[in-house]
Parts: C-alpha cells; sequence; structure tokens
C-alpha cells in the first residue's frame, strides 16, 4: 500500500536557488573570462556541472550552460556576465522563478531516482559531476548529485506538485530495492 | 484422490500452516506451496470449467504453461480474475473462486454445451451469427458476451500500487535453472553487469526436482554453490520472481516482477515493471512439455508427466494412488520412477513405441512395473475425474485390448524449447526431427544494431535436453553470444541408453473421428484435433488463419501446451512436413502481466502532469471551476453561492467592462527571442513586420506554418535593438518555442540568434476594465498613465514593491494592463491587486468570460476560428500581413490556387434574428445536394457566446463570400431538426472604434 507518510530518502522542496540562463559560444574567451571573474574555473564540459562552494554551472546543450547560485546574486551575476559578454552575440537571463529545485537525501536516492528517470544510475555510468536532462515520468526534468547521499533536481514550476507526488511515491517505505546498496 | 504424502516437498515447510478458501470452503496448505499444489493435497481436482464447453477442468500442468487451474482471487479492491494456480504461491487468508460456471462449479448448465459440441465445430460463430445482420447486434451479441470470458472484471479501483524501474546491463541471463545459474557464473568472471531472473521463487529449475549429477556433483550441491558464488559478486544482481515478458529492438527487455504477491500485507508495490536495456540477452527460459492427444485427455487427473513429478518431489502431492504413465519418449519413465519410489502404484506404462524405452525401461521394469510397448490410450474414463483408461494399439483405430483403473493419467509428448524471447525479435526457428521440436535456428539469431545476436539460447530453451548438457552450454553461453559465426549448434547426438521420441500427433495414429473430436489440443479455448482437421478442410492452410479461425493458442494461456501439437495436426491434415507449416508468432508479454504495472506509479495524483500557475491554489480556494488548457487547468468561471456557471460568467462580464477584473493570464507563452538576427528571424516567423517595431513598443502579430495555416497568435514587445519576448497562446508555448529552434537549428543555422523559454519565470495578470489605471496607480511606483503608457505600450520598473513588466495591450476591449512579475511574487500581486480593487468590487474573472469578451470585440481565438486549415487571409486579418516583406514562413503556400480562391469562406459575425445563441460548429445549409446526396453546406459558427454585453447570442463564423453579403440572412439546422435563422453582420460587435481601450 502507498503512504505518503513515509519515504525512504528524504524530500525536500527547496525555494532558495537563483538560476540563470546563459547562451552563448562556449569557446568564447570572454566567456571564459566571465566565468572566472565569478570564481569559477575551466566551463563544464559536455553533461557535466561544476562546482564550487557558491556556484554550479551545468552544462545543457552545446551553446547553453546553467548557473545555480544563492537567489540575492542573481541580478549581478547577470550583470557581471553581460558586461564581459559585451559585444559578443549571447543571452543571458534570470530564469530563478521558471524551475522549482527538489533535494533528495538518503542512502538510495539513485535506485528512487531510476524508478522514474530513464537514466543509468550505476556509480560507474553516473557520479557527482555530471548533469543529466532527462525525463522524470512524464515530465522534463535535470538532475545532477552534489555528494553520493544528495541529488537535487529541477523541473518547471507549474508541474512541480506533479514531480512532488511522484518522488514521494518511488520513494514511498516498503518499495526499497536495494539495488545499490543493502534495502 | 490427491492428496498429501507424509513426506517429500522440496519447495515447502510443513512447519509453517498456511489456510485459504476456495470457493468459500476453508483448505490448508504449507508455506511454499502453489495455490495449485495446495488445491491438490486437498483432493480438490476439479478447479474450473472450460470456456466453451464448460467441461470440468483440473490442473494440467504446474507452471507458466497451465491452462485450465485459473481463478477469480481476492475481492474488492484486491480482485483479480484469471489468476493461474500454478504460480500463485499460497499465502494466509488467501481467497480464490472458480471460474466460468452456472450456477456452481459441480453443477455447471453450461456444461449442455459439451452434448452439443457437434453442433459447436471449429468456426461455428463465423457461420452461424453473420445472418440475418440486423440480429447481431440485439441478439447474438448480448449472448456471447454473457457466455463468454473466463474471470470476472473487477469492479472496484485497485488498491495494490506499482512501479517502474529503469535499469542497465551487459548482460541480462533469463532463467534460474541451471543452464541460467551456469552462464551467470562464467559471465560473472568477466566483470560485466549482468541481470540474473528467474520467473519462479526457487533457483535451480526442474534439475533440482529430477535431481542426478552435474559438473561432478549433485544438482542440489551445484545450485547452492553456484548460487553463493554469484551472490558474493558485486557486478551480479540477482531476482527471482522476476519474469522476461518480451524482448524488443535495441536491446529493450520488460521484466516483471510480483514483488508482493506473495504477501499481501506488505508495504511497497504489488508489481514492479523492469524497462531495461542491455547488451545482451541470454535465454535460458527451459521447455515445455507437450500433452498427448487422446480421447477424454482433459479429464482431471490427466496431468503432464513432468507435472506429477513436480507436485510429488516440490510439494509432496500425489494426483492419484493409481498411476498410468502414456507416452512416446524415454523422459516420461522418470515419473514412473518418482511415483513408485514415493510407494504409490504405477498400473502401467503405455509407451507408443514399438521398441519402447532405452535404459530407463529397463529400470522400470526391473522395479516390477508393467510396461506395455506400442501402446496408448483409446480413451479415458471419468468426467470429474479420471476413474480409469482403455488401452489400445497406437497403430490401430482404437479398438479397446483392455479397461485398466486408474485415478491419474500422466502424460508425455515430449518438450518443446521455450522460444519465445529468442522469437520477439525475429530470431528464425529450425525444426529438429530427432527431438520433434521447434529450436532456435543459432545461424538466424535476432540481432542487435551492429548485427551481432541480441539474444543468445542456451539448455533446454535451445534444445539440449540433458542436465549437464545444459550446464555445458550454459558455461559455453559467451563463445555464441559474443560471436555467433563461431558457435556451433548444440551437439545432438544421440545420447546413449536413450531411445528417440517417436512422432504422436494422435493416439491412436488412426483415431475415428469420435475419438478425434475429444481430443483435445487446446484445453483454455477448447479446441480439438478434430476442430484443425476442420479448418484445413475448408482452406485454412495457413497456421495464422487457422489458429484464428479455431482460436487455438489464442487464449490467456497463448497455446504454450497447444500450438506444437495444433500445428503438427495441421501438418497432417494438409500433408504437409512441419517445418513447412511453420509456427504462429511468439509476440509479448511471455505471461500476462497486470495492468496496474503498466500504468506504474501513473495514477490518481501522479496520473498526468498538472500545470499549475503560481495563482493556481488560490483559484481552487475560490471553489473556481477549472477546464484544461493544453497541460494547464485554468478558471472557467468562479461561481457564487448557488450561481450557475452562466451566470458567473455574466457577472464577472458585467463587473469587467463596467469597472474591474482580474485575470490570471500566466499561462501565456513568453519566448525572449534574442540576437543581432532576432528581427530578421521575427520576420520571417511572422506574417507581419516585426523589425520595424520600436523599442518599448507592442505589435500583435500572426505565425503560420509553412503551408501557410494560422498556427498562433500574440503580441510581441520590443525589449531593445536586438532583444524582443513573444508572448504565444497558453496551449503554443511549448510548440512555439520548438518552431523556432527548429529553423534556427536546421534551416537558419547561421543566424545569431537564442532563444529562451521564459513562460513560467513570470506570473502575469491581466488588471482590466474603466479603473484598471486607478488600481494600478493606487500601488505607486511605475508611471501608467496614458502619456508615460500608451497603448500598446510596455515599460518595467517596481509597481507596489513588485519587479514588473506592464503591457498596455487589450484583448476584451477595455482599458486594460498585462502585468508580469517574478512567478515568485505572483501570488502575493495578485492579493495586492484584489486589496487595491476591492474600492472598485474587483472580481477574478475565468476563460469563459475572457473568450466572450474577446467574441464581443471580434478578435479571433486560436482553435476556435482556426482549425489548422484556416489561413489567415480567411479570417479578415490582411491588415496583419505584411506586403512589404520579401518573404515570411506560409507566404508561398498562401498564394497556391487555393488558398486564393474566392470561394474560400470568410470570418462574419453572426446575429440571430431571435436573440437565441447558435449552437456551436452548426453549418449553413444552401439549396441542393453534393456528389454524395449530401445537402451542400455554405458556412459553420467557429465561436459562440451569450454576450452579456449586448443581451443577446453572438457568434463568428466563416460564410461564403461572407464579407459581401451583409444583411443576408442564413439557415443552420440544428440537431433536433429546427431551424435557427442567422444575419451575416460586422465581427465586431463592441466599440468598433476602440475608444475604450485606448483611454
Amino acid at each position: 500500500m502507498f503512504d505518503a507518510s513515509t519515504t525512504y530518502v528524504s524530500l525536500e522542496q527547496d525555494t532558495s536557488l537563483g538560476m540563470i540562463t546563459l547562451r552563448a559560444d562556449l569557446a568564447s574567451d570572454k566567456l571564459k573570462k566571465a566565468i572566472n571573474e565569478i570564481g569559477l574555473g575551466d566551463l563544464p564540459a559536455q553533461r557535466q556541472i561544476v562546482s564550487s562552494s557558491e556556484l554550479s554551472l551545468g552544462w545543457m546543450s552545446p551553446d547553453e550552460l546553467m548557473l545555480f547560485c544563492a537567489p540575492q546574486n542573481v541580478a549581478d551575476i547577470v550583470q557581471t556576465i553581460a558586461d564581459h559578454l559585451a559585444g559578443e552575440h549571447s543571452l543571458v537571463v534570470d530564469v530563478s522563478d521558471a524551475r522549482a529545485h527538489f533535494v533528495l537525501k538518503g542512502a538510495h536516492i539513485r535506485e528512487v531516482i531510476a524508478k522514474l528517470a530513464p537514466v543509468d544510475l550505476d556509480p560507474t555510468q553516473f557520479d557527482v559531476g555530471e548533469l543529466r536532462r532527462t525525463r522524470f515520468g512524464q515530465i522534463a526534468a535535470a538532475f545532477w548529485f552534489s555528494d553520493q547521499t544528495t541529488a537535487h533536481i529541477i523541473c518547471f514550476r507549474s508541474v512541480a506538485a506533479y514531480m512532488h507526488e511522484q518522488l514521494i511515491r518511488a520513494a514511498a517505505s516498503g518499495s526499497e530495492m536495494g539495488i545499490w546498496s543493502e534495502a | 484422490m490427491s492428496t498429501r504424502l507424509s513426506s517429500g516437498g522440496l519447495y515447502i515447510d510443513r512447519s509453517a500452516r498456511k489456510s485459504f478458501t476456495f470457493n468459500g470452503k476453508r483448505f490448508e496448505g504449507y508455506e511454499g506451496d502453489t495455490l495449485a499444489s495446495a488445491l491438490l493435497a486437498n483432493d480438490q481436482m476439479l478447479m474450473g470449467r472450460s470456456f466453451k464447453y464448460h467441461r470440468p477442468r483440473g490442473v494440467v500442468a504446474s507452471g507458466a504453461e497451465e491452462p485450465n487451474a485459473l481463478f477469480n482471487m481476492g475481492r474488492g479492491r484486491h480482485f483479480e480474475p484469471n489468476q493461474r494456480a500454478t504460480t500463485t504461491e499460497l499465502f494466509e487468508g488467501l481467497e480464490v473462486a472458480s471460474q466460468n460456471h452456472w450456477p456452481s462449479l459441480e453443477f455447471d448448465v453450461g456444461a449442455i454445451n459439451t452434448k452439443l459440441s457437434r453442433f459447436l465445430p471449429a468456426g461455428f460463430y463465423y457461420k452461424m451469427f453473420i445472418h440475418p445482420r440486423p440480429l447481431w447486434k440485439h441478439v447474438y451479441e448480448p449472448f456471447i458476451r454473457k457466455s463468454a470470458g473466463l474471470g470476472k472484471a473487477p469492479s472496484e479501483k485497485d488498491a495494490s500500487t506499482y512501479e517502474h524501474f529503469y535499469a542497465f546491463y551487459d548482460l541480462v541471463i533469463v532463467g534460474g535453472g541451471i543452464a541460467g545459474l551456469a552462464a551467470a557464473k562464467t559471465a560473472a568472471q568477466t566483470g560485466q553487469r549482468i541481470l540474473l531472473i528467474e520467473q519462479s521463487a526457487q533457483w535451480g529449475g526442474r534439475a533440482l526436482i529430477d535431481g542426478g549429477e552435474v559438473a561432478g556433483q549433485p544438482v542440489d550441491n551445484f545450485v547452492e554453490e553456484t548460487l553463493t558464488f554469484l551472490k558474493s559478486k558485486s557486478n551480479v544482481t540477482l531476482r527471482t520472481r522476476a519474469m522476461a515478458a518480451g524482448v524488443y529492438d535495441h536491446g529493450y527487455l520488460l521484466a516483471y516482477e510480483r514483488v508482493s504477491d506473495h504477501l499481501p500485507e506488505a508495504k511497497g508495490p504489488r508489481h514492479r515493471l523492469w524497462r531495461i536495456r542491455t547488451k545482451k540477452i541470454i535465454a535460458a527460459t527451459g521447455a515445455i512439455e507437450r500433452p498427448l492427444p487422446f480421447a477424454q485427455n482433459d479429464v482431471p487427473g490427466v496431468v503432464l508427466a513432468s507435472a506429477a513429478r513436480d507436485y510429488l518431489a516440490g510439494y509432496g502431492v500425489s494426483i492419484g494412488d493409481r498411476t498410468v504413465i502414456v507416452t512416446n519418449n524415454d523422459d516420461a519413465y522418470l515419473t514412473a520412477i518418482a511415483v513408485k519410489n514415493a510407494g504409490l502404484d504405477v498400473v502401467a506404462v503405455l509407451d507408443s513405441r514399438a521398441n519402447g524405452a532405452g535404459d530407463l525401461g529397463q529400470k522400470v521394469r526391473d522395479m516390477g512395473i508393467r510396461v506395455e510397448q506400442g501402446k496408448g490410450i483409446a480413451k479415458v474414463k471419468g468426467s470429474k475425474r479420471v476413474t480409469g483408461v482403455s488401452i489400445c494399439s497406437q497403430a490401430g483405430e482404437g479398438a479397446v485390448l483392455e479397461g485398466l483403473d486408474c485415478d491419474c493419467v500422466a502424460m508425455s509428448g515430449g518438450w518443446s524449447p521455450v522460444v519465445h524471447l529468442w522469437s520477439h525479435c525475429g530470431g528464425k526457428l529450425i525444426w529438429d526431427d530427432r527431438q520433434q521440436h521447434f529450436k532456435p535456428d543459432v545461424n538466424n539469431y535476432p540481432k542487435d544494431a551492429s548485427g551481432n545476436p541480441l539474444v543468445w539460447v542456451i539448455g533446454a530453451a535451445n534444445g539440449v535436453m540433458t542436465a549437464s548438457g545444459c550446464v555445458v552450454d550454459g558455461e559455453r553461453c559467451l563463445e555464441g553470444a559474443s560471436d555467433a559465426g563461431t558457435a556451433a549448434q548444440p551437439e545432438t547426438h544421440e545420447e546413449s541408453g536413450v531411445n528417440p521420441i517417436e512422432a504422436v500427433w494422435m493416439m491412436p495414429q488412426g483415431a475415428g473421428y469420435a475419438l478425434r473430436s475429444k481430443a483435445w489440443l487446446d484445453f483454455q479455448n477448447d479446441v480439438k484435433v478434430s476442430d484443425v482437421q476442420l479448418a484445413a478442410q475448408e482452406g485454412f492452410h495457413s497456421v495464422e488463419h487457422t489458429k484464428r479461425y479455431t482460436t487455438l493458442g489464442m487464449a490467456t494461456d497463448q497455446g504454450k501446451l497447444s500450438n506444437i501439437n495444433g500445428l503438427a495436426t495441421l501438418a497432417g491434415a494438409l500433408n504437409l512436413p512441419i517445418p513447412q507449416v511453420g509456427t504462429t508468432t511468439f509476440r509479448p508479454p511471455y505471461t500476462p502481466i497486470s495492468m496496474g504495472s503498466i500504468a506504474g506509479l501513473a495514477r490518481n495524483e501522479a496520473f498526468q502532469p498538472i500545470r499549475q500557475t503560481p495563482m493556481h491554489q488560490w483559484h481552487e480556494d475560490q471553489d473556481a471551476y477549472m477546464e484544461p488548457v493544453g497541460q494547464w487547468r485554468r478558471p472557467y468561471c468562479y461561481p457564487r453561492g448557488s450561481e450557475t456557471h452562466a451566470q458567473a460568467v455574466e457577472r464577472e462580464i458585467n463587473q469587467t467592462r463596467n469597472s474591474l477584473g482580474l485575470l490570471d493570464a500566466s499561462t501565456l507563452g513568453k519566448l525572449l527571442v534574442k540576437g543581432p538576427d532576432a528581427a530578421k528571424f521575427l520576420d520571417m516567423l511572422y506574417t507581419n513586420m516585426m523589425s520595424s517595431l520600436k523599442v518599448g513598443k507592442c505589435r500583435y502579430g500572426l505565425m503560420c506554418s509553412e503551408n501557410g495555416f494560422l498556427m498562433d497568435d500574440g503580441v510581441v514587445a520590443r525589449l531593445d535593438e536586438e532583444t524582443f519576448l513573444c508572448h504565444t497562446t497558453s496551449g503554443g508555448a511549448d510548440h512555439i518555442h520548438a518552431h523556432m529552434e527548429e529553423w534556427l537549428q536546421t534551416e537558419w543555422w547561421d543566424w545569431k540568434v537564442y532563444v529562451a523559454n521564459l513562460t513560467e519565470h513570470y506570473a502575469q495578470v491581466a488588471v482590466v476594465g474603466p479603473n484598471a489605471r486607478k488600481t494600478l496607480e493606487k500601488l505607486g511606483g511605475m508611471d501608467v498613465s496614458k502619456e508615460s503608457l500608451g497603448f500598446m505600450e510596455w515599460s518595467e520598473g517596481k509597481l507596489g514593491g513588485f519587479d514588473a513588466r506592464a503591457f498596455r495591450i487589450s484583448f476584451s476591449g477595455e482599458l486594460s494592463y498585462e502585468i508580469a512579475v517574478p512567478a515568485n511574487q505572483g501570488l502575493a500581486f495578485w492579493n495586492t491587486l484584489l486589496e487595491a480593487g476591492e474600492e472598485f468590487g474587483v472580481m477574478p474573472y475565468g476563460t469563459e468570460a475572457l473568450h466572450v469578451m474577446r467574441a464581443e470585440k471580434g478578435f479571433i481565438m486560436i482553435g476556435d476560428e482556426t482549425d489548422g486549415t484556416v489561413i489567415p487571409q480567411d479570417l479578415g486579418l490582411n491588415w496583419a500581413i505584411s506586403k512589404k516583406k520579401s518573404d515570411y514562413l506560409g507566404k508561398r503556400a498562401q498564394e497556391r490556387e487555393h488558398m486564393v480562391d474566392t470561394e474560400r469562406w470568410q470570418l462574419v459575425g453572426l446575429e440571430t434574428m431571435d436573440g437565441s445563441v447558435l449552437p456551436d460548429g452548426a453549418y449553413a445549409v444552401e439549396a441542393g445536394t453534393n456528389a454524395n446526396g449530401q445537402r451542400n453546406t455554405q458556412g459553420r459558427v467557429t465561436s459562440t457566446y451569450y454576450s452579456p454585453t449586448l443581451s443577446k447570442g453572438i457568434a463568428m463564423g466563416l460564410v461564403k463570400h461572407g464579407p459581401e453579403r451583409m444583411g443576408d440572412v442564413i439557415e443552420f439546422p440544428k440537431v433536433d431538426g429546427a431551424i435557427v435563422k442567422a444575419k451575416i453582420v460586422d465581427p465586431v460587435f463592441y466599440d468598433k472604434e476602440g475608444v475604450k481601450q485606448n483611454v
């Protein structure tokens, strides 16, 4: 029986994540300087996400990145990057409110995600440092791990309620499988 | 009678009793029992009635192939029909009821059909019910529906839960018998990621039942040691109760895990569907024993020889005290030995072969068992259970030589490899004449994307019929699976001491009609040898046609027992070799899987994503009546008290036109288009000129497909020289975003344009009505005066402390602002507006009021006035089509002959003569009929509403030569036959000059 009251990973919807869409030529020197300026090193490679203590920058497509930061810093960062990219074809825009952010914590996060997303979650195939754009059930979503027991999932805000419903079902106590950790 | 023996039973735990009920009667079994073994242990031989003739039936097999023992199981929200007793594990409190009988299992009125069977041959329904035609619907179909069917349909919603699991492996091995285990052991050492699945609850397969030695040790030791080894390997996942249902292209494999069928009180899902991608599949799926076709072979107590051994060794259950074995091969002699060793009597072994069996034959004789060679069964005696058999010569026509009393008949017609998984993706079969079965043709394997074998097959599924051979085949699996070219067909040389099987497709071979018409091929669908022969006689020469004509193999068991016997019978009737007749198609799933497992988590609140705006909860709290708009739910209206929807809509419109209304417009698509080529890009996308739009201004635009048809519309705002914000329809945002990306990525890849979909970043509120400006001014901040923010202009700044971008656009004809704020501020902004508007009696309005107000203004709606066949020129929108531009998407299409035809129906307003509301979609008729004899038409209604503003019905429609026919009256017949007369008028019913919106 489905019981929403208990889940075998913890689940939280976090409303304080700033997000910036950045479209540009990813080989641009100006872009690299801008990224260095805000405190990050190399750009993420394909399907990767790079992080500092305050920022994460994920690869979204061959000409698109997404920057994750504290919401109060969004405006300044948008301005900094836009200034650096002046004269170069680019688009830098605050999209913080367009998406919902869920944080899963626990030993079984891989298994719970694999019930919803068609992604190979074996540690040899997906690990910290990767960002995957995929689907969860019937909606588009992306996720990454900040450590072995913490997963971040983003989806469009209009379907956050659906995402929450799916996650609590997939993580319902009693449905443990013990694939990547003891059940 | 069938009973539990005092000892024996590999699978059961005699210390754990489980009670269950069958048709309300209370029985007891043991943990580890299947429902079938537990029923047999309680002497419940009669388990159901057959589908067509309602004949008494008992269990015939012991696994997934069982055709007879199907039950209605559980009750209420846990009810499920057609549960197979042989694969249902017993649990405390299990409730089952038998199926397909009335009034009771013991006495079934429908059994009269068996007396009438000579009048119900193959194809009876097709022949009988075709004439007279009208009787089908009213007489025949209700009758057939009542009499057909196995279990009952559930009447309550399923209380169980289900889920999916996406899994990825290098290798999936299907089947936990000794071949599969041996294969897993070999493969595990390569370090590949491996999944080994077994459909039953136990590892080891039937080798454990038959015993013996493999790989130099007893079978049970081999199974245990191999399992211990596999469990120690981190690269191997083991799963019992998991059935591989189907193999699909690109290494897609569906596995059906029955997680808690045997633990109904457990939390968690009942079934789990594994959606697997694998590089390779090894099918170690074993083989299924075939029945023998002899008269009355369906009487309860006639079972497969292997099933008799399974019940004895696995569950300590005997089918009867006196067993007759009937066989055409050596394997069934094992049953004679097992029965005798259990202390029960083997009346005789009837071997159809004149030379009998090899070493096993001698062994059985040495045990003092009577063996009759060249003999068979003429007929089984008994109806609800076996009471005896008549012996005859296999070579003859069935003359009875002798009668034998017995209560169990164990039959074996040979073994058929389970080739389903091999065949799902195109693996071919060859006929093995020596072993009399179809087996995989390893030179014609199902291929992966590189042309290598996707599925490889080992063990009994590969026609290897000895235990030690299965282990060897399993150990060698990787050779064939990785490089089929070097793999040889498994060795099929004759084993010493074993006499070959003899083909027996009818027993006795010369049986007359009376015997053939009682010799069952398909137990579940009641198809007999005589039916297949009749089909052949009537011209059904293709095995696929014969299958459908006779329904052979079309029941829930999909012919696991009947297919080979059936097509061999057909081959005999057609006088063709069996391989020339061939098999029917093997399709997934291997055995039926639950509907719930297919749905997975997608039920109730998680059934489908419903998109919600930031103000969604507020709307629900007001008890707004919601309607679907794309995946969104939007308020249709906000009824108060006992108001009808029509009354609510009227109130919302009057309030908005007279004072102030608010609309949640957050669903509107918002696409940011930026780059040096953005203006050029939008000129191509929209029919009108967007490059000339000034920064700070808004313009309404139309978007067409390359075929010229109107696809979307909306207001474009120019944010700066190279940045535009394009508003799309609510349902069109994602589609138009994809449309833009497609053109940018495939056609104009060198244009410097980036698009971002900001739809959900903003909440948007339309503040509408004569008091809209006063309300916004109360909030303070941004200057919203006519001078600073004129009609079709936008500006941004703070509004009541919110980060706002305000657009002076109007879809209602009133003074109107659409204000976008970041979505997280949406609800607070909405509440602030409600507070500020209180003195003006502010009300939210829904989509219906929006639709009526736009229709009063003659504004078109995508999806109402357009349906994929309408071009802007049809709608009088020529003013929005640039004449100056050399090109835009749809331009050339709109110049084609049919598009410039003056006969195309054109948009007009329609006003009924009596003030009533025209039916939506109604057609206007004109004189005469067309080539098909249908009434000619001259137009149709596209939008129709009651207008509270004008106190009458108004409509828009497309009418032939419409704009030239102002004042004409045309007729719209209604469904009830009455006719509504309507006058053609201008589509703009309200404030044609646009004074009100431009204040």
